[in-house]
């Protein structure tokens, strides 16, 4: 009876889960069997019940049966774009959809996206109770059976380390240098990672808790037993600088090099063509730089990327810059300058130039007014009564 | 050390005293005073000349400070050199003035001018800051070396902006007198010029009021005083001084070889056609013709006489109504001001070029003047350059936070 009830709970939910959200059928639970019927809908009611549900539960074969629906539907996307169903990628995809459902809309989430049901559907634990009730996992009264037995595990590796060191001790074998994992290059997993890892929702302090036992196996001298597992647990960190684009070096009519850049700060739009060889002649829109920006401070702008990679006589600067104020386009040549710098810089100089902050964009951009407030922080004034 | 010093500071005794002793002390302190004299001649002769007479300034002094005597800075440039110029006069204890192309090409064309001619008209132009005034003064001393009467109007935008009192003129009815500024620039004219001005005298009879008048044959002096002292008509004073002094250029001076050579000075020249900034009790503008003072201006700088010179720049930075980038003279002076200046001179005046930078900032350095140590290296010297643009004025202004 009970066994039934659940099964029945289990599949309805799933079952009907998602897929009728616009209509109101619920499923009663208590004591009887269930009763399918239509509820006049009211829409706080709908509200009401649409928080209680929870997320969206989706059965496996649900899952199966998207991702056979995704194949198909990509063969037949590749045939209707004339391409090679065997060898058609992602990126294809998304190329294809991008070509047959053109979007204006902003964000980008909201287009229209073609993925694996992987992607789209986020994953979610089985029935963690077989037929009879009993959950499968020891620890599934906790409520964070994963997480708990990631913790169970890491320490017994942990106690597992140890008695190998009281083995090599007794051996008199042991010894303080032993080989020690390599943590250079790499970080442990964020907390969202974390939990995209256990399908499950931990609070700061379990996370921080988690932190705390890994660097505990790892202050053990001999941690290198578990370097498979520790490593499972860390990501990479990339290099920025090899994400950076460097504008190509062109030669001019006369052979002497030149690169050409853009940059943008806050509506004002930059480009900057650098000549090698030149005598540090500074020209913008036609203009001496310092009639263009009369401020001392947005000659000293334009100076920071030459001075950085100190080039101050060599280079012949022609700008041209449209939009924003004075101080926006002392940003968008600097920006651009850097970018054109890049071309003539050594490998080891690209990395310092994106430390010191030349080749990011400045994202700060004028706060948009919002209605009931003057501006955009500015309130009307405050009246007690 | 103390050898050293003596070396530099009593070198004629030191050179004696190397033909009476031969001894060993002797000869050490030739060696001293051999090292000592080279290394001082050449740091001096780079950016600093012992020249201090205009007359004898040739190429060679290019790009070289030389120093102006304290005593014709007194007389001759009451109100001429520019402020900033005046404040760094009064930190670094002497005026030095940078030895440039445009100052040397004026004297040389003085020099070689031919006095029975009208007057020829020069006029400086150059971007904001670029040494315009700084060439004229040069020019000026050169002038008052040679025993020119001068005539320096230090800046005519002074004389159509900002005045506070407008009085209707006496003489004409329609014109407009500016008694204050009258005045003050009659007392500067009179420091300035004060020898020459005792030996000319008036050729006519001027009356000022019922009960004031110059008879003929009063000195020029006395003219000057009348004005100064007497308010209120020291704008037809003024007048009345120009036209004399058109007159009597060109004409031999008792007591002195040689004619009365007259330099007229305006800096600034552009306001005389401009427009002012000052209004009638109607509220209606006043034309600069209507101003007395701009009027007698005019009639000067004309070149229908003889025996002197009209040298003058053309300044953005005080001027009316013009933009920010404008310094051709076409631009500054309008279509009026170009036709009455036409035919003229002109001599560009640029920014410094790299000898005349280098000149500039090691005579900061020899001033202390910068003091930030970073200043004073390679990559600091050309971030002053780049910062700068070579540009005197804004030079200038960099170094005086540094």
């Amino acid at each position: 009876m009970a066994a039934s009830r659940g099964t029945v709970v289990g599949s309805l939910l799933l079952r009907y889960g998602n897929k009728f959200a616009g209509s109101h059928i619920v499923a009663t639970t208590v004591g009887r069997q269930p009763v399918r019927r239509q509820i006049c809908t009211s829409c706080c009611l709908l509200r009401k019940n649409l928080a209680a549900a929870g997320p969206e539960k989706f059965t496996e074969e649900f899952i199966k049966k998207q991702v056979e629906e995704f194949n198909i539907g990509k063969r037949h996307l590749a045939n209707m774009m004339g391409e090679d169903p065997e060898n058609f990628t992602q990126e294809d995809i998304d190329r294809c959809i991008r070509y047959l459902f053109p979007s204006g809309l902003f964000e980008k989430k909201a287009r229209p996206i073609m993925k694996h049901p992987d992607e789209v559907f986020p994953r979610q634990t089985a029935i963690q109770w077989g037929q009879d009730g009993r959950p499968f996992h020891f620890l599934f009264f906790t409520g964070k059976q994963s997480y708990y037995s990631l913790m169970h595990d890491i320490y017994e590796k942990t106690l597992a380390v140890e008695r190998h060191q009281d083995r090599l001790r007794n051996k008199s074998l042991f010894t303080q240098d032993t080989k020690q994992i390599s943590l250079v290059g790499s970080r442990w997993l964020r907390k969202e990672e974390l939990e995209e890892l256990l399908v499950e929702d931990i609070s700061d302090y379990d996370y921080a808790r988690f932190i705390q036992l890994m660097e505990r196996l790892l202050s053990m001298p001999y941690s290198a037993l578990e370097e498979e597992s520790v490593q499972h647990y860390r990501r990479q960190l990339e290099v920025q600088s090899s994400k950076q684009e460097i504008p190509p070096l062109q030669h001019d009519q006369q052979g002497a090099a030149f690169s050409t850049a853009v940059g943008r700060r806050k509506t004002a739009t930059a480009s900057v063509v650098l000549r090698d060889g030149g005598s540090g002649k500074v020209t913008i829109n036609g203009k001496d730089h310092l009639q263009f920006f009369p401020v001392l401070q947005d000659r000293e702008q334009l100076m920071f990327p030459l001075h950085f990679a100190d080039s101050l006589g060599r280079f012949d600067v022609e700008g041209s810059v449209s939009g924003g104020g004075h101080s926006a386009q002392a940003g968008a040549l600097r920006l651009a300058l850097a970018r054109c710098l890049l071309t003539f810089s050594p490998e080891g100089k690209v990395e310092h130039m994106r430390q010191a902050g030349l080749l990011t964009a400045d994202p700060r951009v004028k706060e948009r007014k919002k209605p009931g407030q003057a501006k955009a922080r500015k309130k009307f004034t405050w009246k007690k009564r | 050390m103390s050898l050293h010093r003596l070396s530099l500071r009593l070198r004629q005794a030191v050179a004696q005293a190397r033909h009476f002793h031969s001894s060993g002390s002797g000869q050490q302190l030739e060696a001293v005073t051999v090292e000592a004299e080279p290394r001082e001649t050449r740091e001096l002769s780079f950016f600093r000349t012992r020249e201090s007479d205009p007359t004898c300034h040739a190429e060679v002094h290019m790009s070289q400070y030389y120093t102006l005597p304290p005593g014709h800075v007194r007389t001759l440039f009451p109100h001429g050199l520019p402020y900033r110029f005046q404040l760094q006069m009064k930190t670094f204890n002497e005026g030095c003035v940078m030895v440039r192309q445009p100052a040397l090409e004026l004297i040389s064309h003085l020099k070689k001018a031919d006095y029975s001619k009208p007057a020829v008209r020069y006029v400086l132009y150059g971007v904001n800051g670029c040494g315009k005034t700084m060439s004229l003064c040069h020019t000026l001393h050169y002038c008052y070396t040679q025993g020119w009467l001068v005539l320096h109007i230090p800046d005519a935008h002074l004389w159509v902006k900002n005045c506070k009192e407008l009085l209707p003129s006496s003489f004409r009815p329609s014109r407009f007198d500016q008694p204050i500024e009258a005045s003050h620039w009659l007392r500067n004219f009179k420091t300035t010029n004060e020898p020459l001005l005792a030996k000319l005298k008036t050729t006519q009879r001027y009356v000022w009021t019922k009960r004031e008048s110059t008879e003929e044959g009063r000195t020029l002096a006395e003219l000057v005083d009348q004005g100064v002292s007497r308010v209120r008509s020291s704008s037809d004073v003024v007048g009345a001084l120009l036209k004399e002094l058109r007159l009597q250029a060109g004409q031999p001076v008792e007591g002195q070889q040689g004619a009365l050579r007259l330099a007229v000075a305006v800096d600034g020249i552009n306001a005389l056609w401009g427009r002012t900034s000052l209004k009638k009790e109607d509220k209606s503008v006043v034309a600069p013709e209507e101003l007395t003072l701009i009027h007698n201006l005019r009639k000067m700088v004309k070149n229908d006489w003889t025996g002197g010179a009209i040298i003058s720049s053309l300044s953005q930075t005080g001027s009316l109504f013009k933009p920010k980038g404008a310094f051709l003279p076409q631009e500054l002076l309008g279509q009026d001001g170009f036709d009455s200046m036409d035919p003229f001179v002109p001599v560009p005046v640029s920014n410094y070029n790299e000898k005349e930078f280098e000149s500039c900032y090691l005579y900061y350095i020899d001033r202390n003047w910068l003091q930030h140590p970073h200043s004073r290296t390679e990559e600091g010297r050309k971030e002053l350059i780049f910062l700068s643009h070579k540009n005197p004025t804004i030079f200038e202004r960099i170094c005086a936070s540094l």
